[in-house]
């Protein structure tokens, strides 16, 4: 059994916090706190993302990407915010204001709420729900209720078209996602996120990716495509198809409020990683490989850093897919989770029934 | 015949309800399921492996830091640039024979060749005349020459304040 007392759920801005203020006055200011940390990470993690895009995009099609705005281009994200802040908002003609406006915030409101359940490390964590992989599949839902209203209200049919393929495609793949979810809860006997994570301490092959005997590989490598068509990234990404199509549901959107749609898909690509981290690749837990004297330098590197550079890892794999893979149609995309994924993954998990019943994992 | 095209008509074929059925199957297999399924990952591991390749060697990129390399940067062979004469290595006299096969290839108009007589009543290159702002690069005058005495430059800075400064003498004096 795991040594909790190695993971205290506490830090030490909290209980400092928690000491020097009365109770209620204590309580509100560590969720200020927390919803400040939030949405620093919200907010920074575009930043990182687009310049990461960028970069690897044209590292991997033999070309160079920005290179003026400051060093290797690393103001350019900057440089693009601004550019987007100064665009003048535009709304057509006969749209629903009300939910035209509000769809945008709905996006990327609902990415914000995922991760307040997603443990970056053993004490950062803003709440640790028993039902935590309950309210992620839940709360990601809110997203599919931005894009739908965001097509629904731009007043254009190629609006409502692309907002109708790009709902149809997340409800259909969060189906594998939360069977894949399921997955994991059936194995590791817990919905909290944090538990989750636990569950996995030990080496690194008692990560659900290896500790599940070659189906845990299986498993994770689907997560990698069900997310992949979650997020409406490439090659998956038919109702935008930036290449070749208008902007799906975005299309009619400018300015801030493409801003607030493009930070919503940057931030759930960031999500869906942390989630990968957290269900398969042992969450904030160092990686170990039972030798002592190695397992104990990588133990001393702050498990935050650990989260980052594991979601960061398969957020380069997202990238990676969506430089190399040709887009699929959008009856092969539907056959593709229909009869290829959703099968496979009830397959796993009454493997993983079998697994659990026999006690092997 | 006709019952054939009945049986084809009333039959839908598994590619067209949506199913895999692999290269010279007619029907659905699980085997040939499986197989398909396999190399199709197989092809996507490869593509994979291409696209990372070009990732983890920046010695493959083509892109141009142009204005700070200006110095370095030599334009390619391929490159066609404006036309060129070329001379004659020992003597420095150009290899053009004032033939003008160059200038009836040419579907602009570009050049203009005006011969004279040397000294032993021979006809040899007067004036070489290349109008550049009618000139699309398509390269038919070189291949049309007998000679190999023009080639396309490397030069690419080619822009001018003036339609005038377009007009370039190859060869001969300015007017």
């Amino acid at each position: 059994m795991i040594d909790t007392s190695r993971f205290p759920a506490t830090n030490a801005i909290g209980d400092f916090i928690r000491a020097t203020l009365p109770g209620p006055a204590a309580e509100l200011t560590n969720i200020v706190l927390a919803v400040l940390a939030i949405l620093t990470v919200v907010g920074l993690t575009p930043v990182a993302l687009i310049w990461m895009e960028r970069k690897v995009a044209a590292h991997f099609q033999a070309r160079l990407g920005p290179m003026r705005v400051g060093y290797h281009g690393l103001l350019q994200p900057l440089a693009d915010g601004i550019k987007l802040i100064f665009k003048e908002v535009m709304k057509p003609e006969g749209a629903d204001t009300f939910v035209f406006f509000l769809a945008p915030i709905l996006s990327a409101t609902a990415s914000f709420m995922v991760l307040t359940v997603i443990p970056f490390d053993h004490h950062l964590q803003v709440t640790d729900l028993a039902g935590g992989v309950l309210y992620v599949i839940a709360v990601a839902g809110l997203g599919i209720m931005g894009v739908l209203l965001a097509g629904w209200s731009s007043n254009n049919k190629y609006s409502l078209l692309g907002a109708m393929r790009s709902g149809a495609q997340m409800i259909s793949y969060e189906i594998s996602l939360a069977l894949l979810m399921l997955l994991i809860v059936l194995l590791s006997g817990t919905a909290s996120l944090r538990e989750i994570v636990f569950s996995q301490a030990g080496t690194v092959l008692d990560w659900w990716i290896f500790k599940f005997p070659l189906f845990g590989l299986v498993a994770f490598v689907l997560f990698l495509i069900s997310s992949t068509a979650e997020l409406n990234r490439a090659p998956f990404d038919m109702a935008e198809a930036e290449s070749e199509l208008t902007g799906g549901f975005t299309t009619e959107y400018s300015g801030i409020s493409f801003a607030m749609f493009f930070l919503a898909e940057f931030v759930n690509m960031f999500m869906a990683a942390s989630l990968t981290t957290t269900f398969f690749l042992g969450g904030f837990l160092a990686p170990q490989f039972g030798l002592a004297p190695l397992d104990r330098v990588l133990d001393a590197i702050p498990g935050f850093l650990w989260f980052f550079l594991k979601s960061y890892s398969v957020i380069f794999i997202y990238m990676w897919f969506r430089w190399t893979f040709p887009r699929p149609r959008v009856d092969q995309l539907m056959n593709l989770e229909w009869k290829v994924l959703v099968p496979a993954n009830f397959f796993l998990l009454l493997v993983a029934g079998l697994f659990v019943a026999m006690g092997l994992v | 015949m006709k019952t054939n095209a009945k049986n084809t008509q009333g039959r839908v074929r598994p590619v067209e309800r949506g199913e895999f059925v692999p290269d010279g199957q007619a029907h659905w297999s699980l085997a040939g399921y499986l197989t398909h399924l396999a190399n199709g990952c197989l092809s996507l591991v490869k593509g994979m492996g291409l696209t990372f390749g070009y990732f983890v060697h920046p010695g493959r990129i083509v892109t141009q830091q142009y204005p700070e390399n200006r110095e370095t940067l030599a334009m390619f062979p391929r490159f066609r640039g404006r036309l060129a004469l070329v001379t004659d290595a020992a003597s420095g006299a150009p290899l053009c024979t004032a033939c003008g096969m160059c200038e009836k290839a040419c579907p602009n108009g570009t050049i203009s060749i005006l011969a004279r007589r040397d000294p032993a009543n021979r006809k040899v290159l007067g004036r070489y005349l290349y109008r550049f702002s009618q000139c699309t690069l398509c390269n038919l005058c070189v291949e049309s020459c007998a000679f190999g005495a023009i080639r396309m430059a490397q030069d690419f800075e080619l822009a001018a304040y003036d339609r005038s400064d377009l007009q370039l003498v190859l060869y001969g004096k300015e007017d």
